[in-house]
């Protein structure tokens, strides 16, 4: 560390413990309390980066979040890396890597600086112009622009990190812990009102916690002094919740707010490990109070980013605060006082002030007259032309300025100096007022933007309100606060203020320069590389919007997102356009404030978090029996049980051919459950389902086909009446959630007068299918009492029975054509009783089976399942369904829709059978139909919507949606495929039983 | 994200809520005396209004219950929640 | 004709500091009376703009502008461009753009940079299998280029996708159009706005229509902010508010406008070079030239003219992105914002005459309307210019909302981003 740039008395530092870290693969030191910024300057490393485009050498030009250059790759970690860090954020810690980013072989030698001298013909946007020759060249052309674009790398592995999320209500929010920011939270806290203080860096406090000078005193003390004792008695308030480190992400409408809190950054790296990094605070406030400060605007002339060219309050920051000299013989140049204190603060800790150079008229101000006691040289009404020295500045060009300020006149001087001070005025952070949708109005008298309109229950204070003085900053934010949180017991009325006031203003967007124009480099957007000819070249090009402008020239669109561009962009072309700044708007600040980590955004949400799995109360049986699972929906159904080595298909025609010949077990407890109560459930019913449910008997099922308004098969189930009044509906899997939501909308908005009760027990029940020829011996085994002869037990019925005292309802119903039994239990005894008939079935060989064997069974019996042999686009007419359309209903939900003009064409696409001529050959489900493969364009018929080969019938078997597919029943086919094309049939969709007989077998 | 004064459970989250469209369109009830055009007018045509529109939310991760709102499309804006069945309460 | 942009141009112009380059567009304040009017200056109405001064050689119409030309939808998408859509008229329609793509920067003499890098669609369950497959057939039989792709195939296409079997959805497969790709965005509105230009179309931004005047059932013209101008045509391409305009006229529109948002990260090196969609678990993600990996988020279900949606929207996508890359995690958010879609039923789009003579209207893009904009352009402009439509605009009429004839691409499961 070079000790030189390191002043010793500085009480924010702690000098007694150093710190090692690496920057470039070189080892440097540093101290507890600098920022990666702070220890590089401190090591006299200026030049941290390159440039976006020309990959001009860049340093360190501010000390926060507005940091266009110092922008580093940190780590080297795989999974732990992170590009684009601004090195005036990072915490040093011990252990810190951090290289140089967008620059190869190295920071120092760069081959992309090649671009610079190209320079000249790659004007902004010069892209859209040219790379169109050859006409397919443009990839090419990409690749290269690809590779020299991007800024840092991308991690390559999973981050390794943990990130949270915690929800935050409060009565107010107080954003940014800044003299204003802590007066208000003090204020709010002192009220009851329950206050939260967040603040970016990891100390209260702002610029004043290092203003000590004779211009600025509250009470008689200091203006830092009486802060730090403000900051001390907040400890006392216990309304007050402070959050440092935390920075505010997003102001979203409803004063609904996002803050990035950041947990362990700043730590050691052997303290990071098994720590949450950073948590989103989803914040919900009554009230919001804005305190965030302004930014110091740079200024625009001749080659104004050269590595040394810092902001002034950063400058002046770095030496008060961190005790850091930017160099040894500095130069300022403003157009404010400002940079005054920063000559003063410099010139205090013994650092040579070469002079200020500032483009006002001599001014008389508190501040100015005591930088002059100094004896600090001060160039009147002159601007810097240009500055000298490729990887460091060395010296200034000063002249003298035309009086109108337009031009500049007499004889340049050359300044020698190592490191340059530029203050161009401030701009409030209005950011966060934008983003929650406040509207801003332009003050002329400094040329910034302040809030004006807002619909949100928020006020902003102190500098992002526009008052950059500290009687002002005080005085306005008590008034303005008291009113704001309608109280009146404030500590801070009648404070004893002391402070500078400008007296003098100048504002000029683009300096005059010695050159014409067309030969600088006046740079607006730093890391972009937009210079102020950019922008004119924009403007020359007919681009007027500011948005063009912004998009056209990238001005604006670095990782800074504008924060020190924006408004100088603004100002050109007010100024070449001849309109008011005022007229011309902003551009929209869009959240995030501070880029976001992904990470943080997603918190736990992650990995086995990613969503939730829905299990049976029988999954653990499955996991057991070596189940292949398939999500359906969030559920994890059993897709089919392999034995031994059996593949897939094996196994699903091993149970398929089980279920027919003996018996299978199904786990169907995903299927949707809902109870059906009240006096009008039959009506209701009647209403949402095709089919009439009024004479349905108590104790019988029936199958149910529920469409969309459209007239679209939306679900289908068997619904069950278990009392005069209740039902018992199921639906799909999928569906469930769905289906209830619309049913409740109906019954809520449209049928209010109908009493109906709706509720959701598809956790409550499991539901285990016992199916196959056998089924019934089994059925009468687990539950002996129940009689299930086929006169007293039909087909499509109901019984409540007992087994072992838990009662259960038992349905026969069937979706494989066999003969088969549901029963249905609390969901706490599904396991035993799928045990018990599983125990008894085994003298049959009893076979569990999944969701695949289910669908091959019932595709053998041309049972359409929704959603997969429907599309959103089929009626219960092109399923050949007809017989579920009750005539003499009046309506019902879609009735009206199916007798539209298309709905009720006779050859729409409808559900037909296909066999191949090939019986071993089994089609690809969503492979298409054609008659002609000749004729072109090739016309699509339909396409296969399932497909199997079907161990029962020894062929394969498919169901397919074919235009006018009813009449051509028996007509050849193709299937075309990639490299052939399959002959088949059209038949009827029943390929199993048509006369029903297994189903009482 | 809004918060939503739920005219059931009071002030919630947006997440809490699930949107339903325009409001007050009421289902014909007789829809086989429509002309195919009219049909169409209730299934999809929407006043997709940009300014003050009623519209209907449902409280699907609370109380399940819907209701009308009037909001204004054009700055997100809630004027006010109504019940199921109420008289809009501004015009 | 305006100087032709070329590598040549470019260092002429380095000589005199590229201070002569010519206007790319007039500024010009509206005449009395046009042939036709075009409403909304994106992408979709100065291509409908330039195709009928092109082809149809009508030279006296305007492009009237409420903001600013490609300020809304075409200046805020995440600009996937294919054309592997299921139903042959969504084909026919989507490669029709996507030929026209594939010569745009030379037929405009303007880069929009139409990256041909790829675009897959990945299959978490066994319908989207289906679904998948069931396109990839109908698309081949159409004559457009998608491939299905098993999991290893996706895997050595685009190696950062998290294809491990462990994961909650899992990579089943997937389907690639490598024709497919991305465009740059701005450059589409302003190529298009800078040959229509040169033709004699009048580009009037600024300038927001208040009413149409109708005279019984013909368009008489357009009030605006900057006065009646007189025409018997207008082509509405309003997306978002199309039915603003719409209900100026009494018209009612199947549409919903909804807040669809996207978001940038920082650039970074080239990490992923082809586009990936996700609509199972809903995460899009490319990266464009500048290194920004590009978004797209979901659309939210209300009605919203403000450009804002809700933050669960975006934290949701993120948290499918970071499923499919975990290596993401630690990248960061730059920039969020927020569009206005107009939504057909069918998500499906409408350009089409409407029972007004002379009013046209070409909206209900949803969510995928940019990879469209030349096709669209051009079948606009033939429908207007003709006042009939095009056979591969014809199926894309309003009455299909009427005969249930619908171009379901939603139910199909191809969400049309």
């Amino acid at each position: 560390m070079s000790e030189k740039l390191r002043i010793t008395n500085n009480k924010f530092i702690d000098q007694t413990s150093r710190i090692s870290f690496k920057f470039d693969g070189k080892k440097l030191y540093g101290f507890k309390g600098d920022t990666l910024a702070s220890a590089l300057l401190a090591n006299n490393i200026h030049l941290v980066g390159r440039s976006f485009k020309y990959h001009r050498p860049r340093g360190i030009m501010t000390c926060g979040s507005e940091e266009p250059n110092a922008i580093v790759q940190v780590g080297n970690d795989p999974s732990m890396t992170e590009p684009n860090t601004r090195a005036t954020e990072i915490e040093l810690y011990e252990g810190l890597e951090a290289s140089s980013q967008n620059c190869w072989p190295s920071v120092n030698f760069d081959i992309g600086a090649v671009n610079n001298f190209f320079s000249p013909i790659l004007p902004a946007a010069f892209y859209y112009k040219t790379f169109m020759w050859p006409g397919n060249f443009w990839k090419v052309y990409e690749y290269f622009i690809r590779k020299s674009a991007g800024l840092g790398k991308s991690p390559t592995k999973p981050d390794g990190d943990i990130y949270d999320h915690k929800y935050l209500h409060c009565d107010v929010l107080v954003i940014g812990g800044g003299i204003s920011g802590i007066m208000a939270a003090k204020t709010a806290a002192k009220n009851n009102l329950d206050t939260v203080l967040i603040e970016d860096k990891n100390t209260l406090g702002g610029t004043t916690l290092f203003q000590q000078n004779e211009c600025f005193k509250i009470n008689n003390s200091y203006s830092n002094e009486w802060l730090m004792k403000e900051i001390q008695s907040l400890s006392s308030l216990k309304n007050l919740k402070i959050k440092t480190r935390t920075s505010l992400a997003a102001y979203h409408s409803y004063n609904y707010l996002l803050a990035r809190e950041n947990l362990t950054d700043h730590l050691d790296i052997d303290q990071k490990k098994g720590k949450i990094r950073q948590r989103l605070w989803k914040i919900r406030a009554k009230k919001v109070i804005i305190a965030t400060g302004a930014m110091e605007r740079p200024l625009i002339f001749n080659n104004n980013d050269r590595p040394g060219i810092i902001l002034s309050s950063s400058i002046k920051k770095y030496i008060d605060f961190y005790g850091v000299k930017c160099g040894q013989k500095i130069s300022l140049f403003t157009n404010n006082d400002s940079a005054y204190e920063t000559a003063i603060s410099l010139s205090k800790s013994g650092v040579n002030v070469n002079s200020v150079v500032d483009i006002r008229d001599k001014t008389n101000s508190l501040i100015v007259k005591q930088a002059e006691k100094l004896g600090i040289k001060i160039h009147w009404k002159s601007t810097v032309v240009n500055t000298n020295g490729y990887k460091k500045i060395n010296s200034i060009e000063i002249i003298k300025l035309s009086d109108d300020g337009t031009s500049v006149i007499g004889k340049k001087i050359n300044e020698k100096c190592d490191c340059l001070g530029i203050s161009g005025g401030w701009t409030p952070r209005v950011h966060l007022f934008t983003q929650s949708g406040g509207k801003l109005k332009f003050r002329d008298k400094d040329n910034i933007f302040i809030p004006d309109k807002s619909d949100l229950d928020q006020l902003s204070i102190g500098s992002c309100n526009g008052d950059f003085e500290l009687d002002d900053v005080i005085n306005n934010s008590v008034n303005s606060t008291n009113k704001f949180l309608n109280v009146n017991n404030n500590d801070y009325e009648n404070l004893k203020i002391i402070s500078s006031k400008e007296i003098n203003k100048k504002n000029i967007w683009l300096l005059p320069s010695d050159k014409p124009l067309g030969k600088t480099k006046p740079f607006l957007d730093f890391q972009n590389d937009s210079t102020a000819k950019d922008i004119k070249l924009a403007l020359r090009e007919g681009f007027k919007s500011i948005e063009h402008v912004k998009r056209y020239t990238t001005t604006g669109m670095a990782t800074d997102q504008g924060k020190l561009s924006n408004m100088h962009a603004l100002g050109i072309i007010a100024e070449t356009a001849g309109v008011k700044m005022g007229e011309l708007g902003t551009t929209t600040f869009r959240p995030p404030y501070t880029p976001l980590t992904f990470g943080a955004i997603v918190g736990r949400n992650v990995g086995e978090f990613f969503d939730i799995k829905r299990r049976t109360p029988i999954h653990e049986w499955h996991v057991e029996n070596k189940a292949k699972f398939e999500n359906v929906g969030q559920w994890k159904r059993a897709w089919y049980y392999p034995k031994g080595n059996e593949n897939m298909h094996e196994a699903v025609q091993r149970e398929s051919k089980a279920a027919r010949d003996s018996v299978g077990i199904l786990d169907a407890s995903t299927l949707g459950k809902i109870d059906i109560q009240g006096t009008d459930a039959s009506e209701f019913l009647n209403r949402v389902y095709t089919n009439a449910w009024s004479k349905l008997e108590i104790g019988k099922c029936r199958y149910g086909l529920m469409l969309n308004e459209d007239g679209m098969v939306y679900d289908d189930g068997v619904t069950t009446r278990l009392g005069e009044n209740h039902y018992i509906m199921t639906t799909t899997t999928g569906g469930a959630a769905n289906v209830l939501s619309k049913l409740e909308d109906y019954l809520q908005t449209e049928w209010p007068e109908l009493d109906v009760y709706l509720t959701s027990v598809t956790d409550h029940y499991a539901t285990v299918s016992v199916c196959g020829p056998n089924s019934k011996k089994i059925v009468s085994k687990v539950i002996p009492n129940l009689d299930l002869s086929d006169d007293k037990f039909k087909h499509m019925s109901f019984k409540n029975a007992l087994i072992n005292n838990i009662k259960c309802r038992v349905m026969r119903i069937s979706f494989t054509g066999e003969l088969s039994y549901e029963i249905n239990v609390q969901s706490s005894y599904g396991k035993s009783v799928w045990e018990k008939c599983f125990e008894a079935g085994k003298e049959f060989g009893i076979t569990p089976y999944g969701t695949e064997t289910m669908h091959l069974l019932r595709a053998e019996k041309g049972f359409i399942i929704t959603g997969q042999d429907t599309d959103g686009t089929m009626t219960p007419v092109d399923l050949q369904m007809d017989w579920i359309i009750s005539k003499k209903k009046y309506d019902f939900i879609g009735k009206r829709s199916l007798y539209r003009s298309d709905t009720i064409r006779e050859d729409r696409k409808q559900l037909v059978g296909l066999l191949t001529d090939d019986p071993k050959e089994v089609l690809e489900e969503g492979a298409q139909i054609v008659a002609d493969i000749n004729k072109k364009p090739v016309e699509m018929l339909g396409h296969v919507t399932s497909s199997y080969f079907s161990p029962n019938l020894n062929k394969s078997i498919a169901l397919a949606v074919v235009k006018n597919g009813k009449k051509l029943k028996g007509k050849k086919m193709l299937v075309p495929m990639k490299n052939k094309n399959i002959n088949v049939t059209i038949t009827d969709t029943i390929f199993l039983d048509k006369e029903n007989r297994r189903l009482n077998a | 994200m809004f918060l939503i004064n739920c005219p059931y459970c009071g002030e919630r989250d947006q997440s809490e809520f699930s949107a339903g469209g325009e409001a007050h369109i009421v289902r014909p009830k007789q829809p086989t005396e429509l002309s195919d055009d009219q049909w169409a007018e209730f299934l999809f045509m929407r006043k997709n209004i940009k300014g003050v529109q009623f519209e209907r939310w449902n409280h699907i991760h609370g109380c399940r219950k819907w209701f009308n709102m009037v909001r204004d499309t054009s700055n997100d804006k809630i004027h006010t929640v109504y019940k199921m069945g109420e008289k809009p309460p501004i015009k | 004709m305006k100087n032709k942009y070329s590598i040549f141009s470019l260092i002429k112009n380095a000589f005199s500091y590229h201070e002569n380059w010519q206007r790319a567009w007039r500024d010009p304040e509206p005449k009395k009376e046009y042939d036709a009017i075009i409403i909304g200056g994106g992408g979709h109405g100065l291509a409908t703009a330039f195709y009928l001064a092109k082809k149809h050689n009508m030279k006296n119409i305007a492009v009237v502008e409420k903001g600013w030309i490609g300020g809304g939808n075409t200046g805020r998408n995440t600009t996937i461009i294919r054309s592997n859509y299921l139903w042959d008229a969504s084909a026919g329609l989507y490669d029709h753009a996507l030929k026209i793509w594939e010569g745009l920067s030379q037929e405009l003499n303007y880069n929009v940079m139409f990256s041909q890098r790829g675009v897959m669609n990945l299959a978490h369950n066994l319908q989207d299998i289906r679904d998948l497959k069931r396109r990839t057939h109908a698309n081949r039989l159409n004559g457009i280029d998608a491939v299905w792709l098993n999991t290893e195939e996706v895997k050595k296409f685009c190696p950062i996708i998290n294809t491990s079997p462990n994961i909650r959805y899992p990579v089943l497969g997937g389907t690639l159009q490598r024709r497919a790709g991305t465009a740059r965005h701005d450059a589409v509105a302003w190529g298009y706005a800078r040959g229509a230009d040169a033709m004699g179309v009048d580009i009037i931004q600024n300038c927001e229509v208040k009413g149409i005047k109708r005279n019984g059932d013909s368009v008489e013209g357009i009030e605006t902010t900057k006065g009646f101008i007189k025409t018997k045509k207008i082509g509405v391409v309003a997306a978002g508010h199309s039915s603003v305009i719409a209900k100026m006229v009494d018209v009612k529109l199947p549409l919903e406008s909804k807040p669809l948002q996207a978001l940038v990260s920082e650039p970074v090196k080239p990490i992923i070079d082809t586009v990936v969609m996700s609509n199972a678990v809903h995460a899009y993600v490319s990266q464009s030239d500048k290194g920004e990996l590009v978004i797209g988020a979901g659309t939210d279900a209300y009605i919203s003219y403000t450009q804002r949606g809700s933050h669960d929207v975006v934290e949701g996508t993120l948290k499918a992105i970071l499923e499919l890359y975990p290596i993401f995690s630690r990248m960061k958010m730059l920039r969020q914002w927020g569009g206005i879609v107009d939504i057909c039923p069918d998500a499906s789009p409408i350009i089409s005459k409407t029972h007004i003579k002379g009013l046209y209207f070409n909206c209900g893009w949803g969510t995928g309307g940019f990879k469209a904009t030349p096709g669209s352009g051009d079948l606009f402009a033939h429908t207007i210019a003709n006042d009939e439509p095009h056979k591969l605009n014809a199926d894309f009429n309003i009455n299909r909302f009427v005969s249930g004839d619908l171009v379901d691409e939603h139910g199909a499961a191809a969400v049309a981003h």
